[in-house]
């Protein structure tokens, strides 16, 4: 085992180059990645070793660099394009939920596109706007696609290789916000399939479904909540699309309790996905209605603002607070 | 700079139409059936002999007995929609002639007769407007890539697959027989789209082997060309610094020329080529469509002089390459065509329903699998309550 202590980011740069390194066909494609190393630094150094042409600056137009994946896709590649910040995503948005998600299906699987759309996500970062947003069940209420976030640099170095290596499109939401922190990595490992969700910290009262950003976030409730006697199991998605309900489900047949927490708004959002699944296949297991944590019916606030915006450590520990008093 | 054209293309004030001269086009064949002398055209048709100018009519006429065909079995409920592609069949068949076996094809969904001349068994276009199928064909089988509905989406894919073709080193490679290019066909319309945009801007800055091939053929549904741009479509393509031509799109010989060329250019490395066939939809834009809402008989009437088949048939004639036993025998060919579309037509089953859950995605996702399952049971259901008796009620169980 080569064990590297290495930064969310960082754990996505040594991804990207082992598919770099592995697989010539395997193309990095967006706006400043090349020279400059994407302005995250995500793609830092891969073009200075692997040349422009496959590590691409493109022009700035995000239907451009995901529409030319996909006819570089057809062509055999495998395009890894990277939208600078979600927000930018919505001019892509034609080509990735139209046309990319589509082309296996209309084809009757005459046709693969292994496309991976990198999306640095989430806000907390003090950030102007469009640049702190979770739009990703925009892309799982699309058939076609696979949208999965990873949480800590262990699961970014292996999910990346995963999405890459994938004959399906995969939107990768990467949490911006936790880009610089730092664990262990394994560098020899081989991941666990971009399917399935985790159990991140096990528990009995409560469960705690969180991905991407807010999985530290949870962490850190369960932590506050055992000093006070309250045993939180916490679930990282991992996957969007699919959503693991079975994960789910196993836990909350333990616990009784369900609280989903997530950055982007609760209306309409994964919490209710969740919540849906689990009334159907828990409903005798639950103790209490399934919550929700996240953001609101308001487009994303001043920077300001932000922090009574997102899914804080005590909106977390009061919604199990509430459900516990159920 | 040009003048705005405050007008419907092709005419003035008054409706009156403009000379071919003055449209400023390339043409070999005037609208009179005429050869007409270009120093820098001519010489990349002198190599047609008489049976490949015959076979290039035959491929027009095919299509258009095609076309013919279909609209009548949409009019017979046999298809749910149909889109002619009535009056385009010189621009069609002319481009579709330049490509070599290696080149790639990405059309938009108006393109039969170049699916057809490219080899593509036409009944399978047929599929998609029956309603049994998004795609009807396997691209690999002729490199035609799959219809693309969305307005413009395809120019983008075309030029990413050009993208490829210069990384796979198929590109200037000085080996005819192995430099390859793309053609993707779009109308006046679709330029006003950020995708066929796009697709210039990453085509010209890429240096990507691709064709831009528009055909102009006046109408976006209801809506002239003037309602597009304030300039000449082939403007456009200059803008971005990309070579561009207008062609005379119902001059068969010039469409093939002038593509040939855009083919060379890409395929030698010199990059992307914007053309401008200058063409017109003679047929409604879909059989759901009603084009006396918004053009008039005159103007119908002034394209229908210039059909392309006629035009390149008076050609042919005047030239003595098409005998009565030529005609005679293309008649019975298109009639034998027709004939086969019917009743291929009629045989086409829909797929089974559980196959709305095939190839969703590549690998198995649970997530549809689920789905799947379910619907299964649900169908089921409906069986063992017709063998039980018990009626058809279908219980969907807290799986669902």
């Amino acid at each position: 085992m080569s064990i590297e202590r290495v930064s969310l980011a960082k754990a996505i740069n040594l991804g990207l180059r082992r598919c770099l390194e592995g697989d010539p066909t395997t193309l990095l494609m967006g706006e400043d990645i090349g020279t400059l190393g994407g302005v995250f630094r995500v793609t830092d150094g891969l073009q200075k070793d692997f040349g422009p042409d496959r590590v691409v600056d493109t022009p700035l137009a995000e239907s451009g660099i995901v529409g030319t994946a996909i006819g570089l896709a057809l062509r055999g590649y495998r395009p890894v394009c990277e939208i600078q910040f979600d927000g930018f995503i919505f001019p892509a948005f034609d080509q990735i939920t139209t046309q990319l998600a589509k082309m296996h299906y209309r084809s009757r699987g005459r046709l693969q596109v292994p496309v991976v759309i990198r999306v640095p996500y989430g806000g907390g970062i003090g950030a102007v706007e469009h640049h702190s947003e979770s739009p990703e069940v925009l892309f799982a209420h699309t058939a076609g696609l696979r949208v999965v976030s990873p949480a800590t640099p262990a699961d970014a170095y292996t999910m990346i290789q995963e999405a890459v290596a994938s004959p399906d499109p995969v939107l990768f939401f990467e949490p911006k916000g936790r880009y610089w922190d730092k664990a262990d990595v394994d560098l020899d490992a081989t991941g666990s399939g971009l399917d399935t969700a985790r159990v991140a910290r096990p528990g009995t009262d409560v469960t705690l479904v969180a991905h991407g950003p807010t999985v530290t976030t949870a962490l850190r409730a369960a932590e506050a909540a055992a000093a006070e006697g309250t045993s939180i199991e916490v679930v990282d998605l991992r996957s969007i699309s699919p959503l693991d309900t079975a994960t789910v489900a196993e836990s909350v047949r333990k616990t009784g309790r369900c609280v989903v927490v997530h950055e982007a708004p609760v209306q309409y959002g994964t919490g209710g996905e969740v919540a849906a699944r689990i009334t159907e296949e828990c409903f005798f297991h639950l103790e209490a209605p399934v919550l929700r944590v996240g953001g609101f019916h308001a487009p994303y606030p001043v920077a300001r603002l932000e922090h009574d915006y997102l899914p804080s450590l005590d909106r977390v520990m009061e919604a199990v607070d509430r459900t516990l008093s159920t | 700079m040009n003048e705005p054209t405050p007008h419907a293309p092709g005419t003035d004030a008054h409706g009156d139409h403009q000379s071919d001269q003055a449209l400023d086009m390339i043409q070999l064949l005037d609208h009179t059936g005429q050869l007409t002398a270009h120093p820098d055209y001519t010489p990349r048709i002198t190599h047609l002999d008489a049976d490949a100018l015959r076979r290039m009519h035959r491929d027009m006429v095919l299509a258009r007995t095609f076309d013919t065909e279909a609209t009548s079995l949409q009019r017979q409920g046999e298809l749910a929609l149909f889109a002619p592609a009535l009056g385009q069949e010189a621009a069609q068949v002319g481009s579709a002639w330049a490509l070599r076996p290696q080149d790639y094809v990405f059309p938009s969904y108006r393109e039969h007769a170049v699916v057809q001349a490219r080899g593509v068994d036409p009944a399978n276009i047929l599929r998609i407007f029956r309603g049994i199928d998004h795609g009807g064909w396997d691209p690999a089988d002729h490199n035609v890539h799959l219809y693309t509905l969305v307005i413009g989406s395809h120019t983008l894919h075309a030029t990413g697959y050009a993208m490829g073709l210069q990384r796979d080193g198929l590109v200037g490679s000085g080996d005819p027989d192995r430099d390859a290019a793309v053609v993707t066909y779009f109308g006046d319309g679709a330029t006003s789209q950020g995708d066929t945009n796009e697709a210039l801007v990453f085509a010209a800055v890429n240096n990507a082997p691709v064709v831009l091939f528009c055909q102009n053929n006046q109408w976006a549904i209801s809506e002239p060309t003037t309602r597009q741009s304030r300039v000449p479509i082939v403007e456009r393509g200059r803008g971005f610094g990309v070579p561009s031509v207008r062609v005379d799109g119902n001059d068969v010989l010039a469409c093939y020329a002038v593509t040939l060329e855009a083919l060379e250019r890409a395929r030698t490395g010199g990059g992307p080529t914007f053309v401008e066939a200058y063409t017109y939809r003679m047929g409604a834009h879909t059989t759901s469509d009603d084009p006396t809402r918004y053009r008039s008989a005159a103007e119908e009437e002034h394209w229908r002089r210039r059909d392309p088949i006629d035009r390149f048939t008076t050609f042919l004639r005047s030239e003595g390459l098409l005998t009565e036993e030529h005609t005679d025998a293309l008649a019975a060919e298109a009639e034998a065509l027709a004939v086969r579309l019917r009743e291929q037509v009629r045989a086409m089953d829909a797929p089974p329903t559980s196959s709305m859950f095939d190839d969703v995605y590549a690998t198995p996702h649970s997530d549809v699998e689920r789905e799947r399952a379910w619907f299964a049971r649900y169908e089921a259901s409906f069986a063992d309550a017709a063998a039980d008796g018990s009626g058809a009620t279908a219980s969907e169980g807290a799986a669902r």
